[in-house]
């Protein structure tokens, strides 16, 4: 199989004395897109926001347990949480463009980056929208609010903003969620694309989505990792009654 | 007792406690724009006071109240800004520091202004001031007493609440998803509240800094000693000069001048100035809060 991107090692994370996530490990390989899946509250968000130490934001949460990024732990005392943040970018339930023209929601990563040199931010922003399957419907209206925006397009704009810090592993965090069939199918399309260059990395509720879209799929119930396999094997021939039953529809 | 004529008792208590304080608000208006209004104009308001200040204008103490507020502005916004960043985005809720200051804010709001008067003076004049005195001008009397500074940072000092509140209110209208993408994408903790925190609370900083000098501009006592003048005839040149005040202005009128009665109309007319000059910068900052409010949801 292909080489190891991220490898998780017994991580456990507590709310303050209330256990989420329970001794979890797994695999994750580069440029393939590995789906979480789960019902509510089953620890799939928790654990993707371990990846990109998003949690350390929340009072009263302590992790235990390893995270490898290219063999180099995450959770280590020496680490740089912005320089991991860079790497591993993050896209979110609900789209968040900052009230900002679309130029510079794409700019924003590039230029706290110290980028100020206006042909290479423009030249980013353009690569950038044009990676995320944007670029024609915006390239016109490119210092317009991205928040005059529809909800599709928004959420093609947080990808682009994220893509324009050249992350390897890009984390979603149920993308589509809040989105019609169409703009869905966009997403879609683009992890499809996105796979070639980036590790990806999605939670969704949906199961037809995960069987779409990803290579690997893992189960998440109450805090742990009930089965994670090809995401074929999971769907056709899963190990656990467990995952049977959820994907089947029995419970969740 | 039945308990149709209990509701209609509570009810005509509290329709009176209105009508009350409509009728109470009304007749301050009315008396003041009956009064001021026929002495409202251009003259009176860029001239000087002649006559042992039983004419003219009150041009002086226009320019004393402006150039006062905009010092206090310059140091209170500044400072506030600084203090609610650090409530809203770096203090733990719990610890003893956030709370403290918290509670030192609340009791500064709820001080008497008078006392932030006697502060100012033992403070900026008696103890700053004098020291100064001491290592720039040999001991020679020049900023141990009374100016426009001191009054203005007193002033500062009086308004910092008001500024801290309504940032801080701003700073946490911001939605956690927005410092989230940025955090997500790299940026500091720093460069989040810079680029995204801030660039989003700016109404909320002016709504502040507006209602700081509304209230800085009708205030008297805190200047009462620190910086405020009888009567000048000249406007100040330097920080170090006293300065004449709207506020200030219509006390000494209406208890220290030799002549109460010839003073009257220039009384009316001076409130009628405060009252227009602190509701109109009251307006403005009821509506950008209404804004920031409408933009939360």
């Amino acid at each position: 199989m292909n080489d190891i991107k991220v490898k998780v090692k017994d991580l456990s994370l507590r709310y303050g004395t209330n256990l989420a996530l329970k001794n979890i490990s797994m695999d994750i390989p580069e440029k393939k897109v590995t789906a979480f899946i789960g019902p509510s509250g089953c620890g799939k968000s928790t654990f993707l926001r371990t990846l990109n130490r998003m949690n350390d934001l929340i009072d009263n949460v302590t992790i235990d347990g390893e995270v490898y990024i290219d063999d180099i732990n995450i959770y280590d005392k020496n680490i740089d949480v912005v320089n991991l943040r860079k790497k591993v970018g993050m896209i979110f339930q609900k789209s968040n463009p900052f009230a900002k023209s679309v130029y510079d929601n794409i700019a924003f990563g590039p230029r706290i980056n110290g980028i100020s040199q206006k042909s290479v931010l423009d030249e980013i922003v353009e690569h950038s929208l044009k990676q995320a399957a944007i670029w024609d419907e915006v390239k016109d209206r490119l210092f317009n609010s991205a928040l005059s925006l529809s909800g599709g397009q928004q959420q093609r704009i947080c990808i682009a903003r994220s893509l324009a810090v050249n992350p390897e592993i890009i984390l979603m965090d149920e993308p589509a969620s809040a989105l019609d069939p169409i703009s869905t199918a966009k997403i879609e399309e683009l992890i499809h694309e996105l796979k070639l260059e980036y590790t990806i990395i999605i939670v969704t509720h949906n199961m037809q989505q995960a069987a779409r879209t990803s290579d690997l799929t893992a189960l998440f119930y109450m805090g742990d990792l009930v089965e994670m396999n090809r995401t074929e094997v999971i769907f056709s021939n899963p190990a656990k009654k467990q995952t049977e039953d959820y994907i089947s529809g029995r419970f969740g | 007792m039945n308990r149709n004529i209990k509701d209609t008792i509570v009810e005509g208590i509290t329709g009176v406690s209105v009508l009350l304080i409509i009728f109470i608000i009304v007749s301050i208006l009315a008396v003041t724009i009956v009064g001021g209004w026929p002495n409202l104009n251009w003259a009176f308001l860029s001239e000087f006071p002649k006559d042992g200040m039983t004419k003219g204008g009150i041009f002086p103490a226009i320019v004393g109240t402006a150039v006062m507020t905009i010092i206090m502005a310059v140091a209170a916004v500044p400072f506030g800004v600084i203090t609610a960043i650090y409530l809203a985005e770096y203090a733990n809720e719990k610890s003893i520091i956030a709370r403290t200051i918290r509670f030192a804010v609340k009791t500064l709001a709820v001080v008497p202004s008078i006392i932030f008067g006697l502060f100012g003076l033992g403070f900026f004049i008696g103890f700053i001031g004098k020291n100064m005195d001491g290592l720039l001008n040999g001991g020679e009397l020049r900023w141990g007493q009374p100016n426009i500074l001191w009054a203005s940072f007193t002033m500062a000092l009086l308004t910092l609440p008001v500024v801290i509140v309504s940032v801080e209110e701003a700073i946490r209208t911001i939605p956690r998803e927005m410092r989230e993408a940025s955090l997500a994408l790299g940026a500091t903790k720093w460069q989040t509240i810079r680029k995204v925190v801030l660039p989003g609370s700016v109404s909320g900083i002016l709504t502040g800094t507006i209602l700081a000098v509304s209230r800085g501009a009708g205030e008297v006592a805190p200047i009462l000693f620190t910086g405020a003048a009888y009567f000048l005839s000249d406007l100040p040149h330097s920080l170090s000069d006293q300065f004449m005040s709207l506020g200030y202005h219509i006390y000494i009128m209406s208890t220290q001048s030799s002549n109460v009665d010839a003073t009257l109309p220039i009384q009316f007319a001076t409130t009628l100035v405060l009252l227009l000059l602190t509701f109109s910068l009251n307006a403005i900052a009821v509506i950008l809060r209404y804004r920031i409010r409408k933009k939360a949801k």
